[in-house]
């Protein structure tokens, strides 16, 4: 009985399953037309991770997400409809159509290519080593006999001991917090934390003086869309192109993470 | 579930630095805190009452704030006021205090259970009042609290492992580097475990038979 039970429910599921691609495809590419029938868009940004999305004091969402969210809905010249959304559940956003697009500090990888499309990036996304302004640091080697805050068993923590000298003195903290205590107090003279929590910190305590020093690890961010939807993902990469060239995507870095964009992969 | 000591047992060197700095902070404590756990407790039972006082303040201060706060003030908080030490001075500072403060109250308990009429049969034989603390009064004093006073030193000794949060690379340290690494968090923590039981129990049968030598005659 149970078997017969899990057997129904597969061929249910499967069938289901089924009818759902197949209104998918009819619907595929119908995205942009929505889009420009309606004169709104609605795009799914973060609001618990800043500098990427997050919420400010009169409960608007800022950050870099967000900009770009309004830059690409005037240029699509579309009222935006933001959807706040979490990592978790920002891909079945898009998937359920609950969203035309994701901004989301969205990196792109084999799994995900999958079940979504993906943009040109728009955005950098790095770890990297973080210093006084007045501390001398150009290359790596220069942190030889230098003290650094990493947290312990982070992706920093093993990319940097790929490239660090053997000079360098580790102080592995527990978490994330302890790690940027211990820049704050001083007791580190660098510190090795992605570029988000490094430009919040930096906001946060201007007395520091602190800035980017070195790149330990680039996975920049790239705008989700559903599959399929080839004209809105040719009129997004349009967007984008276009925002790279005037410079906007490099300010928009600037702003909210304290460094440029860089060289932006496509 | 398959268990693989050899996973965490290669990193020997890290194990064995581990229990050196557990030991080494362990020992500065003792020392350094049974000091300031005698003078404190001579200033509470015969002081001026101004010092009485201070001592007072600063007993109750340590004895009612979990040490890992303590440690956290002296590490991430003093920097604020100037005084920037290392991960290792700030620990070694943060368990002489906290112990110093048990050790006070503990040894005052000794010092007034000594019957008055020793200390008057003493100073009728023209001691100086040190003479009358230190040789008449401190070493049954000590005597009747050393199995506290031990228990207190491995207490410390075990809370050590905090001290790993401000990047002490103390046997904690070690054993969560280890297993943030191979991701084989069960038997680096049986392992420390196990280490930790061997330390304690080695601690206290070293106390047990260094006291009566030294401090208090059998």
């Amino acid at each position: 009985m149970p078997a017969t039970l899990t057997r129904r429910a597969t061929i249910g599921v499967a069938l289901a399953a089924a009818l759902l691609t197949a209104a998918g495809a009819a619907q595929a590419q119908a995205a942009l037309d929505g889009i420009m029938k309606s004169k709104t868009v609605k795009i799914a940004v973060p609001t618990d991770y800043p500098p990427y999305g997050s919420v400010d004091k009169t409960m608007q969402p800022v950050g870099l997400d967000v900009d770009m969210a309004r830059l690409v809905a005037t240029k699509l010249g579309a009222k935006l409809e933001l959807v706040p959304v979490t990592s978790a559940n920002r891909i079945p956003y898009l998937q359920t159509k609950k969203a035309d697009l994701v901004i989301s500090t969205l990196g792109k990888n084999a799994e995900r290519e999958k079940v979504i499309d993906f943009s040109a990036s728009y955005a950098p996304f790095f770890q990297g080593v973080f210093a006084a302004k007045t501390l001398p640091v150009k290359t790596f080697a220069d942190m030889a006999g230098k003290t650094v805050g990493v947290t312990r068993g982070a992706m920093e923590d093993q990319e940097l001991q790929k490239v660090a000298p053997a000079g360098l003195e580790y102080r592995r903290f527990e978490d994330n917090n302890a790690t940027i205590a211990a820049f704050v107090s001083g007791q580190v003279q660098t510190v090795a934390t992605s570029g988000a929590v490094a430009a919040e910190m930096i906001s946060r305590n201007p007395q520091l003086n602190a800035e980017y020093k070195l790149l330990l690890k680039d996975s920049p961010c790239f705008i989700g869309i559903a599959k399929g939807e080839e004209p809105l993902k040719a009129k997004v990469n349009e967007i984008i192109a276009a925002a790279k060239a005037d410079g906007t995507l490099d300010a928009m870095s600037k702003k909210w993470l304290g460094r440029g964009a860089g060289d932006l992969p496509l | 579930m398959q268990l693989d000591f050899g996973a965490v047992l290669v990193d020997w060197r890290l194990l064995g630095v581990g229990v050196l700095w557990t030991l080494g902070l362990t020992a500065v404590a003792t020392v350094l805190g049974m000091v300031l756990g005698i003078a404190c407790a001579w200033a509470r039972a015969h002081g001026p009452g101004w010092l009485r006082w201070t001592v007072g303040t600063y007993v109750e201060l340590i004895r009612n704030t979990p040490f890992i706060v303590q440690l956290f003030f002296i590490f991430f908080g003093l920097p604020a006021a100037g005084v920037k030490l290392t991960p290792e001075t700030a620990s070694m500072i943060a368990m002489v205090l906290n112990l110093g403060a048990y050790a006070t109250e503990i040894i005052r308990a000794g010092i007034e259970a000594t019957p008055r009429g020793q200390v008057e049969a003493a100073l009728s034989l023209a001691l100086t009042r040190a003479q009358v603390f230190l040789r008449v009064v401190l070493p049954p004093a000590l005597k009747r609290v050393w199995p506290a006073m031990v228990s207190q030193i491995i207490i410390v000794m075990l809370g050590s492992a905090v001290c790993s949060q401000i990047s002490v690379e103390d046997l904690s340290y070690a054993a969560n580097l280890i297993q943030s690494r191979n991701f084989r968090a069960f038997e680096a923590f049986i392992v420390a475990t196990l280490v930790y039981l061997v330390l304690s129990v080695m601690t206290r049968r070293l106390l047990n038979w260094l006291g009566p030598r030294f401090f208090f005659g059998r």
